[in-house]
């Protein structure tokens, strides 16, 4: 297992940008979640460290060795794509022993086979080894290419949006399992997703990108208590939190705009009027949609309120974030 | 995911698509099925007005086909008697087997040629469309047109110039200069076949095997190969059926050692006569080849066609 570092690492495709001048540290053992919207970089960083694009300036290294010059092949790492990666003219078992099979590493057969049955047996698919690979479902291929990853026990594993093609229970089964084996092997492992809940549960740091700069990267909790940006406030937590004009309630600091509520961040019963616009009930938590001087806002309230749409209701901040005109943290 | 249809058919809609089906099938087989049937008729039957329908079958189409023959006098065919099936048959006519014909060796030629030509031009093209469609080449879309742009103008326009080039190369009349030739006037449409299935096989298997541990070279065997055999495969019989078929440059470049059966097959007929069943059973086996290669990947072929039409 090993650390990753990258040192003002830029990559453009002709005009556009990829990344531009990422430097990170992912250290050994961490479950990093990159974050942001499509194309931010987040595919594009883990490209470049798989080595299938190789960078305009900076530099890769892995467990201390720079890599820059070597193939995808001799970085030794594993990719999880985000579709496509099964071999369609292969057995499931073939698909499976595909990288032990590599010239790289000259498995002798014995050890494949057990090797294969071993990763089999922890993803639930050694009843389907026989199969082809386009005789599966969706759940069962992801699971096979995650498999695929992990039979060759390597320095880094890059994951691209695995889970995103599964459906909401496949996904939570597979989140654990990820985060089992990731806690078992003590592997090293970047991940793209959107799925926040996934950053949230499995990540130790999260790195957020906007438009192809790393503008955060830290542990979850700090990322949501205490984001640099706005943007930053905006990619964790759901509902979103609430942006709105500093002024609209009183204390705010000089030169901030932007005053940025969690929805569990405010208070009701005390401080400005706001009117419901509706009520969402979602078993376990309750959403209250609030219109306050012509502005929506969002946040959480008694799972058996009482509240209707028309009622009126008092709300006040309570640890806001504050942003100046730029979108920056005013702390 | 099967095919479908919006509404079943009702049972006076498939019987009239039943009846044009066959119809349809009777008109393109009848062609067919006179040539091989010629192929076992007597010359004086092969030539019978009305035509027959009915006859008795003799292999002497066959027998004329593979064999020399010479007329003899009554003293030595009956001091020789006749040694096989074979010689008995050109008995009737007084004659004796002198020895093969050229048929089989300009089959082979057409094998050879037909197949090396194939074989030459899908192996490059694919690795032309692979580069083309995987690699950043400069200029390449002013290159894919190019290539083209060889097949806009007719090949035979060219004979002139190819006959005179072939000649002070040396080409003439061999196996080399018509494989060369037959690749080259393939060679653009096995590039364009090839470059959009190609361009059908996402980049990411590749890239799952280079991460496995696999180099650029191992990564198109192993992986995109087998995911273009049914491209390679119809483009193989497209590249096949022109070679084998091919007539002009055949008879303009060839005569004795690398000349293929097309311009052989007619010069049958001038051999004692007008020996139809020769010529049909030349037809009927030089059909045979193709027919078979087509059968084979015919499943491909089916697939490679509508597979190649639909991608963008």
């Amino acid at each position: 297992m090993a650390e990753v570092r990258l040192t003002g690492v830029t990559k453009r495709f002709g005009r556009d940008v990829g990344i531009e001048d990422v430097t990170l540290t992912v250290p050994d053992g961490a479950f990093v979640v990159l974050l942001g919207p499509t194309g931010a970089g987040k595919t594009t960083t883990l490209r470049l460290i798989s080595g299938l694009e190789t960078p305009d300036a900076g530099e890769i290294a892995i467990g201390g060795h720079v890599v820059n010059d070597l193939t995808p092949a001799q970085r030794d790492v594993a990719m999880v794509f985000q579709q496509y990666s099964l071999y369609p003219h292969m057995t499931v078992r073939d698909n499976l022993a595909f990288p032990l099979r590599s010239p790289i590493l000259k498995t002798p057969k014995d050890a494949i086979a057990a090797r294969v049955r071993e990763v089999a047996e922890v993803l639930h698919i050694a009843h389907k080894l026989d199969n082809k690979a386009t005789a599966l479902s969706g759940g069962e291929m992801q699971r096979v290419s995650i498999g695929r990853a992990l039979v060759r026990q390597p320095q880094l594993f890059l994951m691209d949006e695995p889970l995103s093609s599964l459906d909401a229970k496949l996904r939570s089964d597979l989140r654990i399992e990820l985060k089992r084996i990731q806690a078992d092997l003590g592997a090293t492992l970047l991940y793209v997703t959107h799925d926040q809940i996934e950053a949230m549960t499995m990540a130790t740091h999260v790195g957020v990108l906007d438009r192809g700069r790393l503008v955060q990267f830290g542990p979850p909790k700090e990322i949501y208590e205490n984001p640099a940006s706005l943007y930053v406030a905006g990619r964790l937590g759901l509902p979103r939190i609430n942006a709105l004009p500093a002024g609209l309630f009183p204390g705010a600091p000089a030169g901030a705009k932007t005053i940025g509520l969690r929805p569990e961040h405010i208070a009701q019963g005390e401080g400005q009027p706001a009117r419901v616009v509706r009520v969402e009930h979602l078993g376990d938590q309750t959403r209250l949609h609030l219109t306050l001087d012509g502005h929506d806002v969002i946040t959480l309230t008694d799972v058996h309120t009482d509240l209707g749409p028309g009622d009126t209701v008092a709300v006040a901040p309570r640890n806001p974030l504050y942003f100046d005109a730029r979108g920056a943290r005013i702390t | 995911m099967s095919s479908y249809s919006i509404t079943e058919p009702s049972p006076r809609q498939k019987w009239v698509a039943g009846t044009l089906v066959i119809l349809y099938a009777v008109i393109t087989i009848l062609p067919l099925v006179w040539i091989i049937a010629t192929g076992f008729k007597s010359p004086s039957d092969a030539i019978s007005y009305p035509p027959k329908i009915v006859f008795e079958p003799t292999l002497e189409g066959y027998v004329n086909l593979f064999t020399t023959r010479t007329r003899q006098t009554e003293e030595y065919l009956a001091a020789n008697p006749p040694q096989t099936w074979a010689d008995e048959i050109v008995r009737q006519y007084d004659m004796v087997i002198v020895g093969p014909s050229r048929y089989g060796e300009r089959f082979l030629n057409s094998v050879i040629i037909g197949f090396g030509s194939t074989f030459l031009a899908v192996f490059l093209g694919t690795m032309a469309a692979y580069a083309f469609s995987r690699f950043r080449v400069p200029l390449k879309d002013d290159l894919m047109f190019f290539i083209l742009s060889t097949r806009m103008m007719p090949p035979i326009a060219v004979a002139i110039p190819i006959f005179l080039m072939f000649r002070s190369l040396g080409l003439s009349d061999t196996h080399l200069g018509m494989i060369l030739l037959y690749t080259a006037v393939n060679i653009s449409l096995a590039v364009w076949l090839m470059k959009s299935f190609i361009d059908g096989i996402p980049r990411e298997y590749e890239e799952a095997a280079l991460i496995d541990g696999y180099t650029r070279f191992q990564a198109f065997m192993k992986v995109v190969l087998p995911q273009a055999a049914t491209g390679i495969a119809s483009t193989a019989i497209f590249c096949l059926i022109f070679a084998w078929n091919e007539y002009a440059f055949a008879v303009l470049l060839t005569s004795g050692t690398a000349q293929t059966a097309p311009p052989f097959i007619p010069t049958i007929i001038g051999v004692g006569g007008q020996d139809w069943p020769a010529v049909a059973a030349g037809a009927t086996l030089f059909l045979i080849p193709v027919m078979v290669f087509t059968i084979l990947l015919r499943k491909h072929l089916l697939r490679g066609i509508t597979f190649g039409a639909v991608r963008k």
